[in-house]
């Protein structure tokens, strides 16, 4: 019974013939897709806007309309922010942890988001 | 910007680092270093869940033009808009270690990757409607309350989120059935049949008994699977009989019968010989499933270019 | 194995609050605990009419409109697309249940069992000639870009209706209103923004979106003549009358359509509307038959 594993939600899911892993980004050689969005929310009056989640859009207003749609239901009252994943600088991931220097890199939760060969280490 | 005295830490430290996270029951976030083997696994399976929503759309989504009440029709809409919402947090979560939504759902249409074979299995009358909140759903949970503590931080979160809203389907399942069972006869028998299609195949769910489960050791070592997959069928079956009997239905299991000794039931030998026709795609609607979704992707794929080509023309 | 028991409970009380999609379970009578005593002066049969002419188009609509659900576009479409199903669906009950109310259930009884409720006995068991939604919410969906321009239409429409209906003297109508005018503004923009996207983008979808715009525009020909039935209640107070708010329809839509760099048909003349007398397109029947097979399989049933 090789041929199923549990692993997810859902239970048994085939597991061959060998699927090549969807690990490898391949964006430049897919046709074009919509940008990724992380979604931002004021849920009440005084609290933070906090991250929770992304989607795909076309443009900045239609993100902010899905993000009405599938965050918050169009609740009145709660404040969106939404801002394309690209565009988004991100400290190292445990700043007092001295083995992770800075890397500088331009993304917020989607570190491999763009190409990076196999055979860079330590992406 | 990056402070001239640190090194870059050695392949071993590395993996020193994520062992100790793991270890000591922390979460891994995207941007930490992780095993290349840690991070395809959990892709494919990240992504095998969210497939799994997506495509779980379809048998249900049969019955919202037919939905014998405009209550239940309510219901069952909300409900197929959960799952949808669902697949996106899930494709995201994907997103996080590098996946391409566009790019896993061309290669779950082409057939690459996979979904749940649950679904595989077709709705013949509005009561399986009740039964895959039930029992299909009620598995689903005792798959996925575990992942909620899941090593992967942002696979617990979007978990988290996934069983809040997952139990209003088990409740509303279960509520149609026993409305149904309180209706007429022709109502009871149909929810009686629908039991006896879907009981087996939501055992099947749980995976390939523990000794027969190559997989499983690495993902539980990672924190990434919490439970074997004979424990947690288990504890469904032991949830799902008291259900049963209080609905007023017959478990299709003649072998069903309490251990008075540990407190659990036992339960007769699973035939997997159907499920591996199931999942090597001799399923009744493996088939038609693919189809629709390719269909979804392909027949309006002049409706993303549309958007895409006005937002260049409007960004300035 | 604490921490998962902890998320059981957790799940048995999260009822309300945080969540975002599920419904809940509190699906029942839509009109529970609301006064549904009919104002003075005003005939319950006119009322239940009107009702049901407004909330026919709303389930017409919906049921056109879920036809997408695991066929949309893009994920983020698939929930839009449901959003605004859900939001219809929820103004024809209450709508069809007020129709009920107020006596008017027209030959439904006749087939439906007492333990149906009047909002799907008159959903149910009506036949095509009984059902009273313009043409535009039963004409065949389309391509994309023809469920957006309809909706457009339908919503721009519907909105100006909802808009004035929040002032008239029959409170249930009232209050279904003032719940109906922030959602068809969200479809009314959803709608808008699709349209706009559409026929400003490629020349494959601008070319979609014309064709669109000139399948769907005859239909509004039926949308600004009153029947008799609103005519009495519009000098009741109860009713709007569709003529008064034509103009501003007509400048809704003409300003988006012109926006989207698409032409703009000639407006269609006013002719009453046969969908308002029971006269239906041959898409209604095939739209009712899958609508209501099954409860008709099982008139005794309930779910």
């Amino acid at each position: 019974m090789s041929e199923t594993t549990a692993e997810g939600g859902h239970g048994a899911v085939p597991t061959g013939p060998e699927i090549p892993s969807g690990a490898e980004p391949t964006r430049a050689n897919t046709r074009r897709d919509w940008p990724l969005y992380e979604v931002f929310v004021r849920g009440k009056r005084g609290l933070n806007h906090v991250h929770v989640g992304s989607l795909h859009a076309p443009d900045d207003e239609m993100a902010v309309h899905a993000a009405r749609d599938v965050f918050t239901r169009r609740n009145e009252g709660v404040s969106i922010w939404v801002v394309q994943a690209k565009d988004i600088t991100a400290s190292s991931p445990d700043e007092k942890d001295p083995m992770f220097a800075p890397a500088g890199d331009k993304v917020y939760r989607h570190p491999t988001f763009y190409e990076i060969p196999e055979n860079v280490p330590h992406m | 910007m990056s402070a001239p005295t640190v090194a870059r830490p050695t392949e071993d430290e590395l993996q020193a680092h994520f062992d100790a996270t793991i270890a000591a029951d922390r979460r891994v976030e995207p941007r930490d270093w992780m095993p290349e083997a840690y991070r395809k696994g959990l892709v494919r399976q990240i992504a095998q869940h969210a497939h799994s929503e997506i495509i779980g759309m379809q048998p249900e989504g049969d019955w919202l033009l037919a939905a014998p009440s405009l209550r239940r029709k309510a219901v069952l809409l909300a409900k197929v808009q959960d799952e949808a919402g669902h697949g996106m947090y899930l494709y995201s979560a994907a997103e996080t270690l590098g996946a391409d939504r566009a790019d896993v759902t061309d290669k779950l249409i082409e057939g690459r990757q996979k979904y749940s074979s649950i679904f595989n299995y077709p709705t013949l009358t509005y009561a399986d409607c009740g039964v895959i909140g039930w029992l299909v759903d009620g598995a689903a949970i005792c798959n996925q309350v575990p992942l909620c503590r899941s090593s992967y931080g942002p696979y617990a979160r979007a978990m988290i989120r996934v069983c809040k809203e997952e139990s209003f389907h088990q409740r509303q399942g279960y509520e149609l059935l026993m409305t149904m069972m309180r209706g007429t006869p022709e109502q009871r028998a149909m929810v009686q049949d629908a039991v006896d299609r879907w009981w087996w195949p939501s055992l099947m769910m749980f995976g390939p008994p523990d000794d027969d489960s190559p997989n499983s050791a690495q993902s539980m070592a990672w924190g990434v699977k919490r439970h074997s997959n004979d424990e947690l069928r288990q504890r469904y079956v032991d949830m799902s009989v008291p259900q049963a009997e209080a609905l007023g239905v017959t478990l299709p299991d003649p072998e069903l019968a309490l251990d008075p000794e540990t407190g659990r039931y036992r339960f007769g030998q699973i035939d997997w010989t159907e499920f591996k026709q199931v999942i090597s795609g001799n399923g009744p609607c493996n088939a038609e499933r693919i189809t629709r979704r390719r269909a979804a992707r392909d027949d309006n794929a002049w409706v993303t270019e549309a958007a895409t080509a006005y937002a260049d023309k409007h960004s300035a | 194995m604490v921490h998962e028991e902890t998320v059981y409970d957790a799940l048995d009380h999260a009822h309300g609050g945080e969540g975002q999609w599920a419904f809940g379970t509190g699906f029942d009578d839509p009109l529970a605990g609301v006064d549904t005593t009919v104002p003075e002066g005003v005939d319950p049969a006119d009322l239940g009419a009107y009702c049901l002419m407004l909330g026919d188009d709303a389930l017409v609509l919906c049921q056109r409109l879920t036809e997408w659900a695991t066929r949309a576009p893009e994920l983020e479409e698939e929930v839009a697309i449901a959003n605004c199903g859900l939001d219809l669906l929820g103004q024809a009950r209450l709508l069809l249940a007020r129709a009920g109310t107020c006596g008017v259930l027209g030959r439904s009884r006749e087939h439906a069992t007492g333990s149906i409720p009047d909002e799907d006995a008159l959903a149910y068991f009506r036949d095509a000639d009984e059902f009273r939604n313009h043409h535009l919410a039963e004409a065949d969906g389309g391509d994309f870009a023809q469920t957006m321009v309809r909706l457009l239409v339908a919503s721009t429409h519907r909105l100006a209706l909802f808009a004035h209906l929040r002032t008239t003297r029959d409170p249930v109508l009232s209050a279904i209103a003032a719940k109906g005018v922030p959602e068809l503004t969200y479809h009314r923009d959803h709608a808008a923004r699709w349209v706009l996207r559409l026929g400003d983008g490629t020349p494959e979808s601008h070319r979609r979106a014309q064709a669109a715009v000139d399948a769907v525009w005859p239909l509004v020909a039926d949308l600004s003549t009153a029947t008799d039935v609103e005519r009495r209640l519009v000098e009741q107070g109860v009713a709007v009358d569709p003529a008064a708010v034509r103009d501003e329809v007509r400048d809704v839509l003409t300003m988006v359509v012109e926006r989207a760099t698409l032409t703009v048909p000639e407006w269609p003349a006013d002719r009453p509307s046969p969908g308002r007398a029971g006269e239906h397109t041959d898409e209604l029947a095939p739209l009712l038959a899958t609508l209501q097979g099954l409860a008709r399989e099982h008139p005794a049933a309930t779910w």
